[in-house]
């Protein structure tokens, strides 16, 4: 472990020959295409599917009506937070009413998807347009047009939050701050669309289905739950998966009716997601309305801090979507110690494409909301943002220590990491650089943002979870064989797509066992070969699963020393393992390898009284506590006052997951994050019309950064290992996505600033910056109708009276 | 993402493509390099029923140098344009711009003659060649005939190209030592096409602008001459061009869409008239 060995899996990745879904071709195999509604919100008037099955090629075709005893649970939602959350039927097929652009009318089954694509404008059917609410402030008002006019509101649930007195602290404040941000809707791009086939499994009763999904086993017990299918004659198989930022860790409509196509017409059913409707009928991501107060005294010294927030369900709950808010809920106070916080989330349905987890999943919100309005009391108290923080830093801790959110953050060292960052950057150079710039008046300007951040990864401990409304475990499985060749097979319950678990929990079983990487092979994603786990998503594969591998491994090396203590008839206390090799401490030419203890059980000639033959031992972990990394970042940004263009020069980050591993994976990560969350903080940003059509239907609209607008990442580590589990990881996946936003627009206001502008608004595309630059000289641009885009008209004026309450 | 159903025709000689463009009428489309076409016809925004592919024709990919202009054959895909010396040598500005242009897939497949026949104002290369007062060779049923840019690009998406017509090649003037340019692309991504491209070549003479061409990207349903600009560079000094500069958005109408409203467009326009003329006079 800790050395950057290259990924087993990429060879295959990269040469073409990667088991995805699509690539599964089966005899008999029929595709579905799927009329997607053009209306946000309509009902269904007239429908038939009759014009479609005179089509060549075409099989079947059904409506919702057709097909409705076929899934009494619907499309399930997982996740309750409060009692009375209010979670409406979510058909697959929709029967009267559609309820957001890209819910689905009718399904089209044909030899091929080109046929059952073109068959779909052969089906007849008449809309009348509802009205539509596209934003949360407007759903939440008195008389807006309802989502689910059953439910008789919009408002999905309502959760308060307090720890400590918040009252108290805002009265003894010498100043407080007041922010109001947008979190933008995301929409997640893996790079493989979503697919699925499904199946009858061959000689057996019961079903295969396999889907580009993070979550196998979820959908196992999912995909039982809508259909009524027994969950023990649904087998999932998560082949190779390309990327998935959890937008994968969900069981959608397509999944559902494939496997109750399969079951309906007896043959193979394929369904292979277009971009277009990756961009329509996939979850989106984010969607956040927040209101954020900082009470503080004049040294900047943190007091309080409460925040209000609107969450975006969309039209219908998918697997978690209630959830993502309050699960960022606690992490709002961030990196910083005080006594009193408080928050209400809102849960609101609009008529748009449901949200759920993306990359981060409430704790980006949660870090960027903290992270701005730290900046904000560092204006107003006119201090260094850098001092502001480290004022309120935990002194560093290794044992777990309560926070403000109700948690136990593990282990923690802010001072090293801001240390490390301000040195790597040049902090004292790039402020000189800055002022020159300023003095020369030069039409691009340089700013200097900070982010701060911890997040909650190793997901998790059952109890806990619980208590966040998420049921079912968070405890994760792994079993080690050593066969009768000297070979080593490891079952693990996580299912990677794209993370390399094959390499890392090869690595971790090397070390552990004494043998080679290239001696592993880790199986995983296929609900009948590995235990039964909890899959991959939140920064919990490593921290929880790669933990269950290790401590698996240890039981294989007990259970082989009692052996090799047999076979080399020596106290079992005498026997000491490296490298591989059982010896006798005093004598190591008395020695017998893992391999030969392995053949020899597997033999079972024999073994002490009273031991199993194999050498195949499962473990299960649920951790005692999440794992919370931890990072310092400094984005440094040049902002061309002309044009409004806002280019990240540089990024140095600092983060600390504990132990690291595989150094070049756990860089790949952060590269990966940090793009996604520079793309959340200047590009990406779904937007739509009034009537809720989306305008960002395309990879040309929607826009996704490429290489040419991403810097060179200057990235270093601290390691303060987490006391959560017994190699000290804390997981990495979401470092970047959680740490950039905040770092990145805190830039652009710090560049800005001579300018008198102290808000930005995401993502920061050059009108926007324009505008800002313009409103806060007096200019007056017509900045209204952009901003209105992405929900964002009031953001300014609101900022304006953020010191009122001083 | 899936295009309806279309009959794909391959056209072995130009004289075949105006045949088989004869054939099957309005309903055909020619197709090239296919960067533009193909992804509106997976959206279902484009349905030809015959494609018909002019890509084999590789007889129209060469640069030759005639005396006063370089000639450009209609299939010259952009990065070879973009590499070749004749090019660099004689007319850098159009090099440049073919190395800018989208991103490289769409280099390595698009042509010249198909970014031109397309009349994207928000294409790159069109309002360099109006820029250069380039002209187009086009053949029909009747034979050939040549098209000043200006005459060429004549709304959004149409041209002076009859349904039966496919441009041959491109001819641009060969710049000499006092003439400076620049291409000003101003775009989200790099990969983007521009909010704003401002494409200037510039007459100097003992330190002063002879005479200026500023060519403009996305300002309006054609790439368009910023003549006030013009008028204004005659014979001015560098100490002029801030000034010229501002009347760059004079005459414009652009359109205002997600990437920018009309008037940041025309705002733009005026500071990227100006850094391009700034470094035309610098190349």
């Amino acid at each position: 472990m800790g050395g950057g060995v290259p990924r087993k899996e990429d060879p295959n990745l990269v040469t073409g020959r990667a088991n995805w879904t699509d690539n599964i071709k089966l005899p008999g195999m029929l595709h579905f295409a799927l009329l997607r509604s053009p209306f946000a919100h309509a009902k269904v008037t007239n429908l038939d599917v009759s014009g479609a099955l005179e089509q060549p090629g075409v099989v079947a075709a059904f409506t919702g009506e057709d097909l409705a005893d076929e899934w009494p649970g619907g499309v399930v939602c997982a996740a309750t937070v409060t009692d009375d959350q209010k979670t409406p039927f979510h058909p697959p097929i929709v029967t009267d009413e559609v309820k957001y652009m890209g819910d689905v009318v009718a399904v089209v089954v044909a030899t091929d998807r080109y046929k059952a694509q073109d068959a779909l404008e052969f089906v007849e059917v008449d809309y009348e347009p509802l009205d539509v609410v596209v934003d949360m402030e407007t759903a939440l008002e008195e008389g807006a047009p309802l989502v689910h006019e059953d439910l008789g509101t919009n408002e999905c649930f309502s959760m308060p939050m307090e720890v400590g007195d918040v009252d108290d602290a805002f009265n003894r404040a010498d100043v407080v701050v007041k922010e109001h941000y947008i979190q933008q809707r995301l929409i997640p791009n893996a790079i493989e669309p979503r697919a699925t086939v499904a199946l009858q499994d061959p000689g057996h009763d019961g079903y295969v289905v396999y889907t580009a999904t993070q979550v196998p086993h979820l959908a196992k017990i999912v995909l039982s739950l809508s259909t009524g299918i027994p969950e023990n004659q649904i087998r999932v198989v998560a082949p190779d998966v390309g990327g998935g930022f959890g937008s994968k860790l969900n069981v959608y409509r397509e999944e559902i009716l494939a496997l109750v196509l399969t079951k309906k017409l007896g043959v193979p059913i394929k369904w292979v997601e277009d971009r277009s409707e990756n961009y329509q009928a996939t979850i989106h991501g984010r969607g956040q309305i927040q209101d954020i107060e900082l009470a503080a005294t004049n040294e900047g010294r943190i007091l309080g801090m409460k925040v209000k927030l609107l969450d975006d369900m969309g039209a219908y709950l998918q697997l978690l979507t209630p959830v993502i808010a309050p699960s960022g809920a606690a992490m709002y106070p961030g990196v910083y110690t005080f006594d009193a916080f408080s928050i209400e989330i809102k849960g609101v349905f609009t008529n748009l494409t449901p949200t759920d987890a993306y990359r981060g999943a409430g704790r980006p919100e949660a870090a960027y909301a903290c992270e701005r309005i730290i900046d904000a009391l560092a204006r107003e108290l006119d201090m260094d943002p850098a001092e502001v923080r480290r004022k309120n830093f935990y002194e560093p801790f290794d044992e777990p220590t309560d926070t403000p959110g109700g948690l136990q953050y593990d282990s923690m060292n802010m001072q090293a990491a801001m240390d490390r960052v301000m040195e790597l950057a040049d902090y004292e150079g790039l402020r000189r650089e800055q002022q020159q710039r300023r003095e020369n008046n030069d039409p691009v300007q340089l700013g200097i943002g900070f982010s701060a951040y911890t997040e909650i990864c190793g997901l998790g401990p059952s109890q806990a979870l619980a208590g966040l409304g998420i049921g079912g475990g968070g405890w994760e499985a792994a079993n080690v064989r050593m066969l009768i060749t000297g070979k080593v097979e490891v079952a693990t319950g996580t299912s990677p797509h794209g993370q390399g678990h094959e390499t890392t929990w090869s690595q971790i079983t090397a070390d552990a066992l004494g043998v080679t990487p290239d001696d592993v092979v880790v199986l995983h994603g296929d609900t009948a070969v590995v235990p039964f786990g909890r899959d991959t998503y939140g920064s919990r594969s490593l921290a929880v699963g790669g933990i269950a591998v290790h401590l698996a491994c240890e039981k294989v090396v007990d259970k082989a020393k009692k052996l090799a203590a047999h076979m080399l008839e020596a106290a079992e206390d005498d026997i000491e393992f490296e490298g591989g090799t059982f010896s006798v401490a005093g004598s190591p030419d008395q020695n017998v390898t893992i391999q030969d203890v392995g053949a020899a059980a597997y033999m079972a000639a024999d073994v002490p009284e009273g031991m199993e033959p194999g050498l195949n031992e499962q473990m299960i972990f649920d951790p005692p506590n999440f794992t919370f990394p931890f990072g310092a970042h400094i984005c440094v940004m040049e902002v061309d006052t002309e044009t409004g263009k806002a280019y990240v020069r540089d990024y140095f980050a600092v983060d600390d997951c504990g132990p690291v591993i595989n150094p070049t994976i756990v860089d790949g990560q952060l590269h990966g994050g940090l793009a996604q969350g520079i793309a959340q903080a200047l590009y990406e940003g779904a937007i739509y019309d009034e009537d809720g059509n989306l305008m960002t239907g395309s990879m040309v609209d929607y826009m996704i950064p490429g290489a040419p607008e991403l810097p060179n990442f200057t990235l270093d580590r601290t390691v303060t290992p987490s006391p959560s589990n017994p190699l000290g990881v804390k997981g990495v996946g979401e470092a970047g996505t959680i740490g950039a936003p905040p770092a990145v627009i805190n830039a652009i206001i710090d560049a800005l600033s001579p300018y008198g502008v102290k808000h930005m608004d995401m993502p920061a595309l050059p009108m926007r910056v324009w505008n800002a630059i313009q409103d806060a000289q007096g200019n007056g641009a017509a900045s209204g109708e952009y901003d209105a885009a992405f929900g964002s008209r009031e953001a300014d004026v609101r900022q304006e009276g953020r010191s009122e309450d001083q | 993402m899936i295009p309806v159903a279309f009959d794909y025709e391959v056209a072995e000689s130009v004289d075949h493509a105006i045949q088989l463009l004869g054939q099957h009428g309005e309903d055909a489309k020619l197709i090239a390099g296919g960067h533009s076409l193909i992804p509106i016809m997976r959206l279902r925004l484009a349905a030809p029923s015959v494609l018909i592919d002019l890509d084999r024709l590789e007889d129209l990919r060469y640069v030759r140098d005639e005396g006063e202009h370089l000639a450009i054959g209609a299939l010259t895909r952009h990065r070879d344009v973009h590499n070749n010396e004749l090019v660099q040598e004689h007319c850098g500005i159009v090099g440049y711009t073919a190395g800018l242009l989208g991103d490289p897939s769409v280099q390595h497949r698009g042509t010249i003659g198909g970014t031109l026949a397309h009349g994207d104002p928000a294409g790159d290369m069109p309002a360099v060649i109006a820029a250069l007062e380039g002209t187009l060779v086009v053949q029909g049923p009747n034979g050939e005939r040549t098209v000043s840019a200006s005459d060429f690009f004549q709304d959004y998406l149409f041209t002076d190209l009859e349904p039966d017509e496919v441009v041959k090649e491109v001819r641009v003037p060969k710049l000499g030592p006092d003439t400076g340019w620049s291409y000003k692309k101003f775009s989200r991504r790099s990969q983007d096409w521009a909010i704003v491209g401002v494409a200037a070549v510039v007459e100097k003479s003992n330190g002063n602008i002879d005479s200026a061409r500023i060519g403009l990207t996305s300002m309006g349903s054609t790439p368009i001459r910023a003549s006030a600009v013009e008028e204004a560079l005659s014979g001015a000094s560098p100490d002029g061009v801030a000034e010229a500069a501002n009347s760059a958005d004079e005459g414009t109408e652009p359109a205002t869409d997600d990437a920018a409203s009309a008037e940041f467009r025309k705002h733009l326009a005026r500071v990227w008239t100006r850094r391009a003329v700034e470094e035309a006079l610098n190349r």
